[in-house]
């Protein structure tokens, strides 16, 4: 195993992170805090409680999988997308490295990074609403799963993308809306039957309720079956980023 | 002397069917400088691209320092630095920050004293802290050599090093590389420049639609296929070659005042002291006489078109 190759990857993409610490932190602060001013006191007044929690607290675990699996695929897609575009891939496919290494730096340090964006997350919704997590290692464990696969899923749509507006069409086309419509700020309960059914055809319903469960016990759907589908998302993006590096797709001739 | 690249039927042919290699046997001694000379789509980056794993080949197979690119390729590819043809690099990035990511990658520990010692070498030591798109050209293809040397290379691959920069830079170029050599690395080099491979190169190979030509040791190869010349100036003007000189195949410049003799270097007898001794005869009076001796540009552009001929 190359350490140092996969700890100069790392490095280098924590190094991009932290020159736009800024921008990088800044920005889903601020849209949280946004979506609590919006969702929380706004709308959320109006609201009485959800399954027994306020509304307030109820899409805080909505809200921080919004975040960590909307950057968690930024990241990783940008960080593989950059080097073929600028053509300095050819450093990597000219060392002493095999894709698992790769993978390791890149995807490692996208995750770490959604990992730091979702913790900040939570710690600024301790400002907008009393929240306890009942499963903190669950929690952790969910949080940690979700930052891994969706970095694997932008480590894929970086290989695959020809150009930037291929970067943003899944994120943007597929998984936004898929966030918003697997219950980030609503239980699935409380939809008509036949678009409960159809929900569950949704995979990251399964994210977020697993999610919430750690953090109120309760859940849309049973908990083995949310750890389930988010490891098999793993294994599956896995699979494909094995298969990508054996026959080159995209990035070797 | 030893060999560093042993290079045997290596073939590459891209997914459409184009046959990028066709059998490629080459191989490189250590410590020596060779350069492939080669017009555009000859096979060139192809081949250095293939040696260095960003291409995958379709057959044959290819030794660095003994290690094959393929099944040893952790070991061969540690012995490589490579500098592409084009300047990529990551434009925010300092200049000491991509380098030492370079290190890493060739899964080298870090190694501040030497890196400063390649950026002092590449004069670029002043500029470590800027970023590279701060750079100018010439700057941003030294950061790509001191990316290549970094890891420590035995064998060092540069393509096109030169392409599209100005004389001067070059010429600083063509110093770094005699300083490399110096060093006992082996450098292929690829080329558009004939007269780069006659400045530095001890080898020079010649690639050609996707097949090696020749590799041949430089001088000679300029002493065997290079025809000489030989002008005389005349005192006076003359009209037409004269008829006892006809054997010799004259031209006769269109001043009047010049002959040029073409004859073959290798040859024992250049039939240059019975051409005097036949000028004198003919009374013709000698002004200055000049040598001249064929350039590897015109050898390779011969051995190209005699190849297109021949297909």
């Amino acid at each position: 195993m190359n350490v140092f190759a996969i700890k100069a990857i790392y490095m280098y993409e924590m190094k991009r992170f932290f020159r736009t610490l800024m921008e990088s932190l800044l920005s889903p602060v601020i849209s949280t805090s946004l979506y609590f001013v919006v969702f929380g006191a706004a709308i959320g007044s109006r609201i009485d409680q959800v399954e027994g929690i306020t509304y307030g607290a109820f899409i805080v675990p909505g809200l921080i999988m919004l975040s960590v699996m909307t950057q968690a695929i930024s990241n990783a897609s940008f960080g593989i997308y950059f080097p073929k575009f600028i053509g300095t891939i050819f450093e990597l496919l000219s060392a002493p490295v095999n894709f698992l290494e790769i993978v390791i730096g890149y995807v490692g340090a996208a995750a770490t990074k959604a990992l730091m964006i979702g913790i900040i997350i939570l710690i600024t919704a301790w400002f907008f609403v009393d929240i306890q997590i009942m499963h903190p290692f669950a929690m952790l464990a969910f949080l940690i799963l979700t930052c891994l696969s969706f970095s694997l899923f932008g480590f894929i749509i970086g290989i695959w993308a020809d150009n930037f507006q291929q970067l943003q069409l899944i994120p943007l086309l597929i998984i936004t809306p898929l966030i918003f419509l697997g219950g980030s700020f609503y239980s699935i309960t409380m939809l008509p039957p036949i678009w409960q059914t159809i929900t569950l055809f949704n995979p990251v319903v399964y994210l977020i309720s697993g999610f919430r469960w750690s953090f109120f016990g309760q859940a849309d759907v049973p908990v083995g079956l949310s750890l389930l589908a988010i490891m098999g998302f793993t294994a599956l993006c896995m699979a494909v980023v094995w298969w990508i590096f054996k026959s080159g797709y995209k990035i070797k001739s | 002397m030893t060999q560093i690249v042993d290079i045997t039927d290596l073939r590459k042919t891209y997914k459409g069917g184009f046959e990028a290699l066709k059998g490629i046997d080459l191989t490189i001694h250590e410590g020596e400088i060779l350069a492939l000379l080669g017009p555009n789509g000859a096979g060139k980056t192809t081949l250095i691209s293939t040696l260095c794993g960003i291409t995958t080949p379709s057959g044959g197979s290819a030794r660095v320092g003994g290690h094959d690119i393929v099944t040893d390729y952790r070991a061969a590819r540690s012995l490589i630095g490579l500098v592409p043809q084009e300047v990529a690099l990551e434009p925010f990035e300092k200049v000491i920050n991509t380098i030492q990511f370079s290190r890493g990658v060739f899964g080298k520990p870090k190694n501040d004293a030497l890196i400063e010692r390649i950026l002092r070498q590449l004069s670029l030591w002043d500029k470590r802290h800027a970023r590279t798109r701060e750079l100018s050209g010439g700057m941003k293809r030294r950061v790509l050599i001191a990316k290549a040397l970094c890891h420590e290379p035995r064998v060092l691959f540069l393509d096109e090093p030169t392409a599209g920069v100005d004389v001067e830079l070059r010429r600083d170029m063509w110093q770094i590389v005699e300083g490399l050599k110096a060093d006992g690395v082996t450098i292929i080099l690829t080329t558009h420049y004939i007269e780069e491979a006659e400045a530095i190169a001890d080898r020079v190979g010649v690639i050609n639609k996707g097949e090696l030509l020749l590799v041949e040791d430089k001088n000679a190869l300029m002493a065997r296929m290079g025809q000489k010349s030989l002008r005389i100036d005349l005192r006076e003007a003359v009209k037409t070659v004269p008829k006892n000189l006809a054997e010799y195949d004259l031209d006769l410049a269109k001043d009047n005042l010049s002959l040029t003799y073409n004859y073959d270097a290798r040859g024992e007898g250049t039939g240059i002291t019975r051409l005097l001794q036949a000028l004198a005869k003919e009374g013709l009076q000698l002004r200055d006489l000049h040598t001249s001796q064929s350039s590897l540009e015109e050898i390779f552009v011969g051995l190209v078109h005699e190849e297109e001929d021949a297909a």
